[in-house]
């Protein structure tokens, strides 16, 4: 790698949601709802120059064994409302939403996402995501109708109908000129048809152009659907690996898929979640982690944790002895609802084997498997330290970024802005200055042209 | 009477009158984006928009009101139209008025909202965020719509829509909006270190709502805004409508083309308010009303008639259209009140022109009469139409 050209690092981050990465225990946690934490938030990211901020969503209340999940944050604003009151209050700074494919219409978001880019001045980016679970569904006039296999298709379509309602005006219709009295130079701004399996509308989108075109569109997941989905259309992916041969691998892999659909490597961007904790040295970083993780890890959200893979209750169990002897329960996953990370349990009868043969190597009991297992700081130690390692893993190219998640709301990224970043500065591989006003411009992806022989409805 | 109104009253000092302006565009009127300052060219950036609010607050308004569909303008309720004279393309309302929020103090906001084409998950929890970011100060204006080319945007439902479903899915969207801002109880976040618990989850609550159009099963995702329950507000063009204002609403507007269509309209809407059961629920009714503002009443309806010769017709709406001084539009005002309104909802003809003709003429007027505030004398938007924070509907009944 000596020989390759110093890549430019791109770096957002993740307001602290409602996993129990979020610390809110700690004296210095503020509201996970009052404005001001946002304006903090996003005032710090912008002030440490970083791409975007980033908000996930989750539409109903995570349940465990029936009952609402009260050992974590919950709550959260709604993600279009909270992003424009953002605009007003950053100049810069990417607002990236996570709005869901199935229990929308494309009409509906593709104008709210065609509102926020006008109203940050090109700062909207959309993070398409697939719920399907009839869980969820329950909140919505649609309901759980959508079987699991559909979620991408659906997804996709959708995506495909909101680019063509984006690209139903190309920019140029909006004369306003007040002597001759011509508002529009074409009567038909906004005319679209789409009929697909999903969607079968048509009309006009009554949204003129806003300045990013469209919204940047990233994508989460890894599975080879998600894989896929995220190659033919995204421009950023957020990867799952921070560790440099997991993320090489998925980073060969998901822009190797990029040439079939006549993009190229630079037109992706993947940005894996990054948790972090700094310390003066080293040592003392590592000290901090611990502490961390044994709050991020209490006895009862081991227990909680472990019935994601057990999908029982387990509330029987001491936390701080070994694990169950009983086997998980098969099937559809009953005790724990709402929650992404169940579903990556593809097996929990091997997940339970394994985690039983690593607990019993290692003599861990239940509170410390769980600590060993999941969610692992990515970056621990000195400013020093952390800068090299994000260094190192971007220009061997297991990521070209990350999305940096602080465990305080909304502090915890202060520390960050004020020591990480100068040193990245320092070494040449992150901006000092915005160079351009919109998202785009920080992500180094151009902005689309409509197609003009698109037809549009007749 | 019923209503309940922002100060008590006393023999000497007449009652405040509440001031709301209506937004679109350039203004109401179809060629106002052709008039001096009208600036059409910025209708979609949020500087347009914040230098309209501005000047709304700088005149110590109550609330002002995005206007919005989920269709493109046109000049026929039929269909798209092929004009290009007239504004066309909208910014969402909600997000517009999100986007104002944080840099405005006291004005109440309140975007339209259609209740036939969205979910109200969504809506709910979009007017509680609102009302966060605003602290206290967010509305909505719920809309239906039975266009059938707005419909073909969804593609889910056929068309027409009787106006009688229409208006009653609207109540519907307005209850399950209401039973998710109530769906967690003010001190439902405890942040309890010793159980390590953050909510208590007895203070979250199911609202199991089974309607004609759509089930929710709540709780909402976002905690109890900090009005408890923002405003809710509707127009009143018929019957269908009164029902709705009746049912659902904090605010009504009433579209009225002189007094006595005012007197009736209010009349039918408070014996409706009776018949639902909610006489003792304070409601304000506002007047609806377009005004072309001027110092000189010939200027006005001289500026009247050179907007319709541009857009080619003579202006029509579905409520008295105002054109004169703003001391006589003070006189009409006091003059109409007297139908049962609580205040009025002002639509500029041009917002250039007529918002400024409110804030710094009329507004003033209005003070010196002593009907009008002087300053703003609440944080919150139901603060300044007087009515209380409501408790959650749970937290009044003791623990089952």
């Amino acid at each position: 790698m000596s020989t390759a050209p110093i890549k430019q690092i791109h770096l957002a981050a993740h307001f602290p949601g409602v996993n129990n990465t979020t610390v809110w225990s700690d004296p210095a946690a503020g509201s996970h709802i009052d404005f001001d934490s946002f304006v903090h938030f996003a005032r710090t990211a912008e002030r440490a120059k970083l791409d975007f901020l980033f908000l996930a969503e989750g539409l109903r209340l995570r349940e465990q064994g029936g009952k609402i999940y009260d050992l974590d944050v919950v709550g959260r604003p709604d993600t279009f409302t909270v992003l424009a009151a953002l605009a007003a209050v950053t100049d810069r700074i990417g607002l990236t939403g996570t709005i869901n494919s199935t229990f929308n219409e494309p009409y509906e978001v593709a104008r709210q996402f065609a509102s926020l880019d006008h109203l940050s001045e090109g700062r909207a980016a959309w993070n398409v995501v697939t719920s399907w679970d009839a869980f969820t569904g329950e909140n919505f006039r649609r309901g759980g109708f959508l079987p699991r296999g559909d979620r991408y298709s659906r997804a996709r379509e959708f995506l495909a109908t909101a680019n063509e309602l984006f690209d139903s005006w190309d920019g140029s219709e909006i004369v306003a000129d007040a002597g001759s009295g011509a508002f529009l130079r074409d009567a038909r701004a906004g005319a679209f048809a789409h009929r697909g399996q999903h969607f079968d509308i048509e009309g006009r989108f009554n949204v003129p152009r806003s300045p990013q075109g469209r919204p940047v569109i990233f994508q989460a997941g890894d599975s080879e659907e998600g894989r896929e989905f995220a190659a033919a259309g995204a421009d950023a992916i957020f990867g799952r690996y921070g560790t440099l041969d997991e993320g090489r691998a998925f980073y060969t892999d998901v822009k190797g898929r990029l040439a079939k659909y006549g993009r190229t490597h630079d037109q992706l961007k993947i940005l894996p979640a990054a948790t972090f904790v700094l310390g003066d040295t080293d040592a003392e970083a590592h000290e901090s982690a611990h502490e961390v993780r044994r709050l991020q890890v209490s006895g009862q959200t081991a227990i909680k944790y472990l019935e994601h893979v057990w999908n029982r209750d387990l509330s029987a169990y001491d936390p701080d002895g070994p694990l169950p002897a009983i086997d998980p329960e098969v099937g559809e996953n009953t005790i724990a609802l709402g929650r992404a990370s169940v579903r990556q349990f593809r097996d929990p009868l091997e997940t339970a084997r394994q985690w039983r043969e690593l607990a019993r190597a290692k003599n861990l009991s239940i509170r410390e498997l769980v600590i060993a297992t999941t969610a692992d700081q990515t970056f621990v130690g000195s400013a020093a330290t952390i800068a090299e390692s994000i260094n190192e893993l971007v220009q061997a190219d297991a990521a070209d970024g990350f999305i940096l998640v602080p465990h305080i709301t909304p502090g915890g990224l202060d520390v960050f802005a004020d020591t990480v970043i100068p040193l990245l500065q320092e070494k040449g591989v992150f901006r000092t200055e915005y160079e351009g006003a919109t998202l785009r411009d920080h992500l180094g992806l151009s902005v689309p042209v409509p197609d003009p022989a698109r037809q549009p409805a007749p | 009477m019923s209503v309940s109104s922002s100060s008590p009253s006393s023999p000497s000092s007449p009652q405040p009158l509440h001031l709301a302006v209506s937004l679109d565009g350039a203004g109401r009127h179809p060629a106002a984006w052709r008039e001096p300052g009208a600036r059409p060219a910025e209708l979609f950036t949020a500087r347009y928009w914040a230098g309209v609010v501005a000047e709304a607050e700088a005149g110590l308004l109550d609330f002002v009101t995005f206007e919005d569909a989920l269709a493109l303008q046109s000049a026929s309720p039929a269909g798209p139209d092929a004009r290009t004279d007239q504004v066309r393309g909208r910014l969402d309302a909600v997000l517009t008025a999100a986007r104002v929020a944080p840099l405005t103090r006291r004005i109440g906001l309140v975007p339209a909202v259609t209740a036939t084409h969205t979910e109200p998950f969504h809506i709910s929890k979009a007017i509680a965020t609102l009302d966060h970011v605003s602290r206290g100060r967010a509305g909505l204006r719920i809309l239906v719509s039975g266009l059938p080319h707005e419909a073909r945007h969804f593609g889910r439902r056929s068309t027409p829509i009787p106006a009688g479903e229409l208006y009653e899915e609207a109540a519907d969207h307005v209850e399950v909006i209401r039973r998710l801002w109530d769906s967690w109880e003010d001190d439902a976040e405890i942040r309890d270190v010793a159980t390590g618990r953050f909510v208590d989850r007895d203070k979250l609550h199911y609202i199991d709502f089974e309607g004609r159009h759509f089930s929710v099963r709540g709780p909402s995702i976002t905690p109890r805004p900090p009005q408890g329950q923002p405003l809710v507000s509707a127009l009143g063009d018929g019957v269908a409508a009164y029902d709705l204002i009746a049912r659902s609403a904090d605010v009504g507007y009433v579209a009225a083309r002189d007094d006595d269509e005012a007197r009736t309209a209010v009349a039918a809407i408070r014996r409706a308010r009776e018949s639902s059961g909610l006489a003792a629920h304070p409601l304000h009714l506002f007047g609806d009303l377009t005004v072309f503002l001027d110092e000189d009443a010939a200027a006005a309806e001289d500026r009247l008639d050179r907007l319709d010769t541009r857009a080619g017709h003579p202006y029509r709406d579905d409520t008295a259209v105002f054109t004169g001084t703003p001391r006589q539009l003070a006189d009409l005002l006091q003059e109409r009140r007297t139908a049962g309104l609580s205040g009025f909802r002002l639509r500029p003809g041009v917002i250039a022109h007529d918002l400024p003709a409110i804030t710094r003429g009329l507004v003033p007027e209005l003070q010196r009469r002593g009907v009008f505030r002087r300053e703003y004398e609440a944080d919150t938007l139901r603060g300044l139409l007087g009515l209380d924070r409501p408790a959650g509907r749970h937290a009044a009944r003791p623990a089952a």
